[in-house]
């Protein structure tokens, strides 16, 4: 899926398109940046409802092509530019990460499969 | 954009004669046609014709209708030599123009009206836009001219990608018994709006000297988060060092303090003793040495309350 096809299933916006229209075909939602860097595959849609530079950091350092905030929270300038730098796309979604994730998953977007269980301290 | 890039990947395997014939199925007819739209009407003689030719050195005219500029035929040097021939030169162009029109699309590819001319046996077709408006002429001296211009573009393509390719291996140009290039940036405590940036040029610098991506991935992903816990778990932040080598690259962040009391315990999963404010910037979820463990061919960690941390990662190169 790309960017634009992205908006129109979430009826979100493109805030910043990213620097090569890349086609995703899976997705990862996480508020945590470790969850994101341990488990999120390269060229992959990453959601989160997150904001701040570290967001934008974190896809950068993880080969991830577009960022999808959630819950109708719109980035500062400061960080759209930042991606545009990086050439990161970022939309905007008004729905929950539930149901943001929900419609996506319907469109045919896929998740990145179960992962393995690890005992926390 | 896509197409040109599909020629370039078969250019290194395929004879010359084969991106030429690939080349016609590329460039659309109205890249290579003559967009000469002057037209004459219906009602001149083949005096006109000659005149016009000489003067405007071209060999072939659309002749339209004198009320409706519509479309009528086509009148062409062979035609005017005939004219010449049988003496003709005054009659009206409808009698020598080729009515019966070959006709090629401005969109098609080349390929197509180059069938067409082959077929037909006819000097050049008229081009016409979709909704059937003259665009152009199209001979087969303007396909040539086209190719060969495309042709020569592609070649300072395929010249500026070999010397793309040529910086990337500037290490193996770099003859000396041990070869390094160290990098080293300071961390600053409590820094989340420049921080991660050691790491981001760190991963620059690799992809600049020809790394492949998913070495370049893990260890920006591995140094972010050792460059995360100077920023969030120092009380003065600390210093990265990227010693980076032909066969091995080399990161160490080290810092003044607090230390850690209990290293296994730090290196287990969902072990931290983040501060609130690292949570809500999302980190703190006791996954960062476990992270930087596993993009990493080697891990070490040395600490000492009171006196700092030492943090040690090798990432081998893999020998393609
Ligand atoms: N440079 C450091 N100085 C002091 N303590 C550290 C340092 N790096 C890591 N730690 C300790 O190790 C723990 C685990 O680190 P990590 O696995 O990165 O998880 P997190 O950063 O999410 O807490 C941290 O919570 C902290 O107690
Ligand atoms: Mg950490």
């Amino acid at each position: 899926m790309k960017a634009n096809e992205i908006a129109a299933v979430i009826d979100g916006e493109v805030l910043v398109s990213p620097a090569v229209d890349v086609e995703v075909e899976y997705a990862f939602a996480a508020d945590l940046m470790s969850d994101i860097l341990a488990f999120a595959r390269p060229q992959i849609l990453m959601l989160t409802g997150l904001i701040n530079p570290q967001t934008i950091r974190t896809a950068e350092m993880s080969d991830i092509p577009l960022i999808l905030f959630v819950r109708g929270k719109r980035p500062p300038k400061l960080l759209l530019n930042m991606a545009q730098a990086a050439g990161i796309g970022v939309l905007l979604s008004a729905h929950s990460m539930y149901e943001t994730s929900g419609l996506l998953y319907q469109a045919g977007l896929s998740g990145i499969g179960k992962l393995s269980v690890v005992q926390q301290r | 954009m896509s197409q040109n890039f599909s020629l370039f990947t078969r250019m290194n395997k395929d004879l010359p004669l084969s991106i030429l014939h690939e080349l016609t199925y590329e460039i659309q007819v109205s890249e290579v046609m003559s967009p000469q739209i002057s037209t004459l009407p219906s009602t001149i003689s083949m005096r006109d014709v000659k005149n016009v030719m000489r003067s405007q050195r071209i060999s072939g005219i659309p002749i339209v209708s004198a009320e409706q500029q519509k479309l009528l035929g086509l009148v062409s040097v062979e035609d005017l030599i005939r004219a010449l021939e049988q003496n003709k030169l005054d009659a009206a162009v409808t009698e020598f123009m080729a009515t019966n029109l070959i006709t090629a699309l401005d969109e098609e590819p080349v390929v197509e009206a180059l069938k067409r001319l082959e077929r037909t046996g006819f000097g050049r077709l008229v081009v016409v836009d979709k909704k059937g408006n003259l665009a152009g002429i199209l001979t087969k001296g303007d396909i040539m001219a086209g190719l060969l211009r495309a042709l020569e573009k592609t070649y300072h393509r395929v010249e500026q990608l070999q010397q793309d390719e040529q910086s990337h291996h500037f290490f193996a140009a770099l003859n000396s018994d041990e070869t390094s290039l160290t990098l080293r940036y300071r961390v600053r405590a409590g820094d989340f709006i420049k921080g991660g940036q050691a790491s981001s040029n760190i991963k620059k610098a690799l992809q600049h000297i020809g790394a492949t991506p998913q070495l370049a991935r893990r260890v920006a992903i591995a140094t972010y988060e050792i460059e995360i816990n100077l920023i969030i778990h120092t009380d003065d932040g600390g210093y990265i060092v990227a010693e980076v080598r032909p066969a091995q690259i080399k990161v160490v962040a080290h810092d003044d303090g607090p230390g850690i009391a209990d290293v296994s315990l730090a290196r287990q999963p969902g072990y931290s003793t983040a501060s609130s404010k690292a949570r809500e910037m999302g980190f703190g979820a006791g996954m960062g040495l476990v992270n930087a463990e596993r993009c990493a061919d080697e891990l070490h960690v040395w600490s000492a309350l009171t006196v700092g941390t030492r943090v040690e990662m090798i990432f081998n190169v893999a020998v393609p």
